[in-house]
């Protein structure tokens, strides 16, 4: 089989391909981008599928379940937060009658590495009520990814793939197989299992809850979910989940015994081989990436015959990420300390805005303006341009979701404060800024909404926005917004007073007003000479 | 045998380029690897890290435990000593000598190097100076994969065939630069052994 070193993202690319997509479809985010870059790159090479950006997480699993509909596969990749955004189309699809296979590549970020929380998309599988496969190699990702297209044309359900960012983001060698040919146009038959009007959705719901067993008997019998027992030690036994696998066995040479050890990679959670490992033993650690999943589902209300230890009770910490050494402590093992050296205070480093970049210009321009009012509120948005919370602009004051400073924007001003700022870049604007501008627009909010506009999605690795700047104008206009209130400026240092003064002008208008602020992210040229090299 | 490596340095300064010479040497050895990297938000100017680990059997965990790593490679002086919990008590912390000052409360240079010269086992490479006298500051990480080959499991041949198949689409010119700069970086650590 020919093998290849790639990310845990690029591995589920190339699953995906050999499991016969038709189409993928994406938005950027931390740490899944690196799926849809490693299939646009790799497209040339590997033959005719679409390999898109979307608006937004919604439109891309909107667009992937329409390719279903017609008898092809889709993938759709996103990060846990943007889930959010896609559940509705997510948690609705499990009712459809899913024809090509529809596989949801969803990449949590415990740790917050990149990200504004730490959400389990275990818990949006759950909650579908569909099947999850958690990968713990870059080799598994490929192959899981390739089971996830036929679990997914098997059972006619969205199938998720669940990575973790140290998985996503490390290389291993991964050995590929045999690519099989795309799906041919075939509409599916099943004329009441794309509608989901009350009549057809209860029915639809009813046959999804009785395809539960089934679900419930593929992961018991997934040979991905290991049960070993050792029938002469009974103080505790292990499950593991994701890559508590990897940090576990990190550790095992060095511990007295081995325990029974359950590991669970495909969900429904098999609740058979916990109870038989629970048979066995007197407690139970659970050590899994994320949120205290399985933990809970045995621990539930009542008190379970069994100790059940891991997040909940401090045996782990229950925020952040597992690590060899959190793991190492948890099985009772002594904490390993390296070298330490003294006297000299580590600075910390944190992120900052690129010298040069025309965000720094326009936060210049903004505490200017800002600065001749008694009062202010700035909200803002998901970008490099956060940054601008932290010294030395410290001009921002809200980040909440994507596009969430505009619709923040108009409800503080509807509550009677002035003046009110909402700072958002191009690409979190086409994604979810539209809609609550329009909402602004129609009430008539008292409010000034700076866009932020660099032309690319920075913060994810430069790419390209949905829609290319010279629009973004026209659209603020379509929308309503007074054509006399939309005023474009440049952030550069040289027009810094002259910007201040624009928008000082515009807070001061009643109404919606709009500051597009234009200038290319300073890493473009370095990300197109990079993708046009291949890299 | 087994090898880990905790690569350090500032968003922007190519950690990630370095790992990718050394994991494609240690393929060529017939090493596994497994390299672990930071994307997103930290490489905006933050602390970047990555792990790195070979071994002739199976790796299992992406990440390093602490007080395991066998090495420190570091493109930033400061920047080496963040992560020196990681690092086992004979292992050795390799980094460039040249501050990345984008903070307001950088410490004094001198200090650092004294901490550094303290450790039980430390190299200090001038990478940007040695980039120079192999005839570009560009080849600056290639100076430093140059001086951890010094101590690395992996074949100096195996390095410079990576360092070819990886810069070979940028020129001859290029990669004739970078093999010199590896050759430099090897020298000055080699040397001080």
């Amino acid at each position: 089989m020919p093998e290849a070193v790639l990310l845990g993202d690029e591995a589920l690319a190339m699953g995906a391909i050999d499991s016969g997509i038709s189409a993928a479809y994406a938005y950027p985010g931390t740490p899944s981008s690196e799926i849809m870059e490693y299939l646009q790159a790799v497209a040339p090479k590997y033959g005719d599928f679409v390999a898109e950006w979307c608006s937004n997480e919604k439109t891309a699993y909107e667009a992937a379940v329409g390719v279903s509909l017609v008898g092809r596969r889709a993938l759709v990749s996103m990060k846990h937060v943007g889930l959010n955004v896609a559940a509705d189309p997510f948690i609705n699809s499990a009712l459809l009658a899913i024809h090509g296979g529809l596989v949801l590549a969803v990449a949590d970020d415990p740790g917050m590495h990149s990200s504004q929380n730490e959400q389990d998309s275990r818990f949006y599988a759950d909650f579908a009520r569909i099947i999850c496969l958690e990968p713990r190699t870059q080799g598994e990702v490929y192959e899981m990814t390739r089971e996830a297209f036929d679990l997914s044309e098997r059972f006619h359900i969205p199938v998720m793939v669940r990575l973790t960012t140290r998985i996503a983001h490390s290389r291993a060698v991964v050995q590929t197989g045999e690519r099989r040919p795309q799906n041919p146009l075939n509409k599916s038959t099943e004329k009441a299992g794309w509608l989901l009007l009350p009549s057809t959705a209860r029915k639809l719901w009813a046959e999804l809850l009785e395809n539960q067993g089934q679900f419930l008997a593929y992961a018991e019998n997934s040979p991905y979910n290991t049960l070993e027992l050792n029938e002469e030690f009974f103080e505790f036994g292990v499950i593991t989940a994701g890559l508590g696998w990897n940090y576990y066995m990190e550790n095992r040479d060095e511990m007295a015994v081995k325990p029974s050890h359950l590991h669970i990679s495909v969900y429904p959670i098999p609740g058979e081989k916990v109870r038989r490992l629970a048979e066995r033993v007197k407690r139970i650690v659970v050590i899994e990436e994320g949120f205290s999943f399985i933990e809970r589902a045995l621990l539930g209300i009542l008190v379970p015959a069994v100790k059940i230890s891991g997040k909940e009770d401090g045996t782990l910490p229950s925020t952040g990420e597992l690590t060899p050494d959190n793991v190492r402590e948890a099985m009772g093992l002594k904490p390993k300390q390296g070298i330490e050296a003294t006297g000299l205070e580590i600075p910390g480093r944190p992120p900052q805005l690129c010298a040069g970049c025309p965000h720094r210009d326009s936060y210049d321009a903004l505490n200017q303006a800002v600065a001749g009012f008694d009062q202010k509120v700035v909200t803002a948005d998901i970008g490099c341009y956060t940054l601008g919370y932290l010294p030395p602009y410290q001009a921002i004051e809200t980040c909440l979701c994507m596009g969430a400073s505009v619709g923040m924007a108009k409800g503080a001003s509807q509550a009677g404060f002035h003046p009110v700022v909402a700072t958002i870049g191009d690409g979190t604007f086409l994604h979810s800024g539209i809609t609550p501008l329009v909402d602004a627009v129609a009430s008539g909010s008292n409010m000034t909404l700076l866009i932020l506009d660099n032309s690319i999605t920075a913060m994810t690795g430069g790419q390209q926005t949905i829609l290319t700047s010279s629009r973004l104008e026209k659209l603020v206009h379509g929308i309503g917004v007074d054509p006399d209130h939309i005023k474009l400026i440049i952030p550069l240092k040289k027009h810094t007073a002259e910007n201040a003064e624009i928008i000082r002008r515009e807070m001061e208008y009643e109404g919606v007003s709009v500051i597009i602020a234009l200038r290319d992210c300073i890493q473009t040229p370095k990300e197109k000479k990079k993708k046009e090299a291949g890299e | 045998m087994k090898y880990d490596v905790i690569l350090a340095g500032v968003g922007g300064q190519g950690v990630l380029s370095l790992a990718a010479i050394i994991t494609l040497g240690a393929m060529k050895d017939g090493l596994t690897v497994r390299q672990s990297e930071v994307h997103g938000m930290a490489q905006r100017g933050g602390a970047v890290q990555a792990h790195l680990r070979l071994s002739d059997q199976t790796i299992v965990s992406d990440l390093i435990g602490k007080a395991s790593a066998d090495m420190i490679l570091s493109m930033e002086p400061i920047e080496s000593l963040r992560y020196l919990a990681y690092l086992k008590a004979d292992g050795v912390l390799v980094t460039s000598t040249d501050p990345v000052k984008n903070i307001p409360t950088y410490p004094e240079v001198e200090g650092i190097y004294a901490t550094i010269r303290g450790l039980p086992s430390a190299q200090l490479i001038e990478a940007a100076a040695l980039a120079q006298q192999a005839g570009s500051a560009r080849s600056t990480n290639m100076v430093m994969v140059g001086a951890a080959s010094a101590h690395l499991p992996v074949q100096e041949k195996s390095l410079l065939a990576a360092i070819d198949e990886l810069f070979s689409r940028k020129g001859e010119k290029v990669v004739e630069i970078n093999r010199k700069a590896f050759q430099i970086g090897w020298e000055t650590a080699a040397l001080a052994v």
